[in-house]
């Protein structure tokens, strides 16, 4: 890039002083700009120019404010004070806000057990079932219903002596026996997080099918001759093929917990001891007070949390993988080689390429290269 | 020895089948004792038990009464003009980026790839703590336009899905078109562009869906909620006067759904396929 810069910078001051080379870089400029490399770059530029703008808008320039923020007392309008650290040791010292950051764990719990019931859904599933897409798609559809709608759903579904109370009645249990669902401080978070397995467990499922789809059904032939049962099926062959993403959703359930937002948002309103980490980030800054430097601290103290678990992924994806075993079973070290040679046997290129099919043609076609020479 | 193993057959067989029923019945029944609620009159709603099924199946007073008192027709409107204008926006721009991505050679390319896809690992909810303060300044709050930009710029997935697609498609296609003398423009929109039907459906119904349900940008940003309301927020207009009157919200929440579930039923493959897609990014 710099040397160009300097190359184009060279010959325009030439291009000043002897009116001969200027024109001479007037031609060059125009066929240039004729040409394919001046037309790529237009397009190029123009093509990611939106896309760009906007990511930059929307993502890092926020990204970035959300340090300069942290360090301020503010709101959105009106006068900014700064105060150091303080909204930091706020984060951690509020008592409130840590006890949100505590209600994640009901929400990691509830992903692991929807990981677990994804998984066997998806492994049924992906056998010979009756009506499997009747099933898959009823399991399914949750996700796909608004989330101000599934507010008031479980509102009324969870109020007391309704739906869930009416359907538990059927089974024997006494009214007066039973919870207030989204009132009593000691259930009502696994109530959310219930509705959240509810909406989630279905999109789980559906990729985990379509992973277990891709495995070669001949291993499956195989290992029935063999003997295989279903459980040995599942441990031998499903989950070794799978582990991959069954693993990336396990690592991504620890920042989607402490994300965790929609069910205490539109159900309960982060009422009775139910707000996480983002409902009160929420009211933090929406709310009345408006304290932005506060709620950028939060996100902050997220972003740090989310970087480190990514870290922590991509080195569990590195190493611990079964001693660097890509999925396909074939060590690292030889895919890496494999890919060098790939490489430069492309750089040897064409002509030998050209050679072989030239080759493989008479192998398969000795009548066709007959005509030719009798043509030539 | 043979009979045990087949008594052991039949058990797994019906515990299958029992386990997925179970399961499907706890996913549907909070949405379909919500369509028998919403068919029940007022008296019939206080009086009977809540699991009861409607007296009369064909009661659709309620369905009118929450159309017409919450304007659903305008939420539909809005919704549409949204829907429309992001779903093109984000077609044109994400396959286009994919395409410069994908077909072209430059330093950056690396690092473009890369900011993107640490945007991912950025949660929405928590950007719109300093986003808000962005949109105030470009004057952006309280109006269509403002929110539309903002929906196209949260536009991660349909780009991967458009990298992965062009990724599949043969160079050669375009290097000919190049050599007959094809403009760069004229490839992505003559050639490629019509060939990426299969991915823009994909991206259509995932983001139209996203879209569609978004509730939380649409009750920030759109604050005027009897011009701007969305079919997500117009829900919300159930929380004041309606009370508890679950019927008539009943109606409203399946008159909301009822888009999602239309396409849920005629384009369920795609869906499925799309989220494989867009899910495996890494």
């Amino acid at each position: 890039m710099s040397q160009c810069q300097e190359h184009w910078l060279m010959s325009f001051g030439e291009g000043q002083m002897r009116s001969r080379s200027k024109i001479d870089f007037k031609i060059q400029w125009e066929k240039w700009k004729r040409g394919q490399g001046a037309q790529k770059a237009m397009v190029g530029i123009l093509f990611m120019i939106v896309p760009l703008a906007l990511l930059f808008t929307f993502t890092y320039v926020p990204f970035f404010q959300f340090f300069q923020f942290s360090f301020y007392r503010m709101k959105y309008l009106g006068p900014r004070t700064y105060i150091g650290l303080r909204n930091y040791i706020d984060v951690f010292s509020r008592p409130e806000l840590f006890n949100s950051l505590k209600l994640s764990l009901y929400y990691l719990l509830g992903a692991i057990v929807q990981l677990c019931l994804a998984l066997f859904f998806a492994t049924i599933l992906s056998s010979k079932v009756k009506g499997g897409s009747i099933f898959k798609g009823m399991i399914f559809f949750p996700f796909l219903v608004c989330g101000i709608a599934i507010g008031y759903i479980f509102k009324f579904f969870f109020t007391h002596g309704f739906v869930l109370d009416s359907m538990l009645m059927v089974f024997g249990f006494d009214l007066e026996d039973l919870p207030f669902w989204l009132n009593n401080t000691k259930i009502n978070n696994f109530s959310l997080v219930s509705t959240s397995i509810w909406k989630y467990m279905g999109q789980n499922m559906v990729l985990f099918i379509g992973a277990i789809m891709s495995v070669d059904p001949n291993l499956y032939e195989v290992a029935e001759i063999d003997g295989a049962n279903q459980w040995h099926k599942f441990i031998y062959i499903i989950l070794p093929s799978i582990k991959t993403i069954v693993l990336l959703n396990l690592i991504l359930s620890i920042t989607g917990s402490i994300a965790a937002f929609e069910p205490s948002y539109v159900i309960t309103k982060g009422t009775f001891g139910t707000a996480t980490y983002f409902v009160m980030m929420d009211r933090l800054a929406h709310g009345n007070n408006q304290k932005v430097g506060l709620a950028s601290a939060m996100a902050v103290v997220l972003f740090v949390i989310i970087i480190i678990v990514t870290l922590f992924q991509k080195l569990i994806f590195y190493y611990a993988f079964d001693d660097g075993q890509d999925d396909s079973g074939v060590p690292r070290k030889e895919v890496k080689a494999a890919k060098k040679r790939d490489r430069i046997n492309r750089k040897k290129g064409l002509l030998q390429s050209q050679m072989t099919t030239q080759q493989n043609n008479r192998a398969v076609n000795p009548e066709i290269s007959g005509e030719e020479k009798q043509k030539r | 020895m043979n009979r045990w193993i087949k008594v052991k057959r039949i058990f797994f067989v019906t515990a299958k089948y029992f386990l997925l029923a179970f399961a499907s019945f706890l996913s549907v029944v909070p949405l379909v004792v919500c369509v028998t609620t919403s068919l029940k009159s007022d008296t019939e709603w206080m009086n009977s038990s809540k699991m009861a099924l409607p007296q009369n199946w064909l009661n659709f007073e309620n369905y009118i009464t929450a159309w017409r008192d919450v304007n659903m027709g305008l939420a539909f409107r809005n919704s549409a003009i949204i829907l429309v204008f992001v779903l093109i926006g984000s077609i044109l721009f994400s396959s286009m980026l994919a395409y410069v991505l994908n077909r072209f050679r430059f330093r950056g390319n690396n690092l473009i790839r890369n900011l993107f896809l640490f945007a991912t690992l950025l949660p929405g909810i928590a950007l719109q703590v300093t986003v808000y303060q962005i949109m105030t300044s470009l004057n952006l709050v309280n109006s269509l336009f403002g929110y539309i930009i903002l929906l196209l710029g949260s536009d991660i997935i349909t780009i991967y899905i458009f990298l992965q697609f062009f990724e599949n498609l043969s160079k050669s296609l375009d290097e000919s078109a190049i050599m007959e003398g094809c403009t760069y423009f004229g490839v992505f929109f003559r050639i490629l562009l019509p060939l990426t039907k299969p991915a823009i459906i994909t991206c259509m119904i995932l983001k139209g869906v996203a879209t569609y349900n978004e509730y939380y940008m649409a009750n920030l940003y759109l604050q005027d909620k009897d011009k701007l309301q969305v079919v997500a927020t117009s829900l919300y207009k159930f929380a004041g006067p309606f009370g508890n009157r679950y019927n008539l919200i009943c109606a409203g929440v399946i008159i909301t759904m009822l888009p999602a579930l239309i396409i849920f039923i005629f384009c369920q493959k795609q869906i499925y396929s799309g989220l494989s897609s867009g899910a495996i990014k890494g």
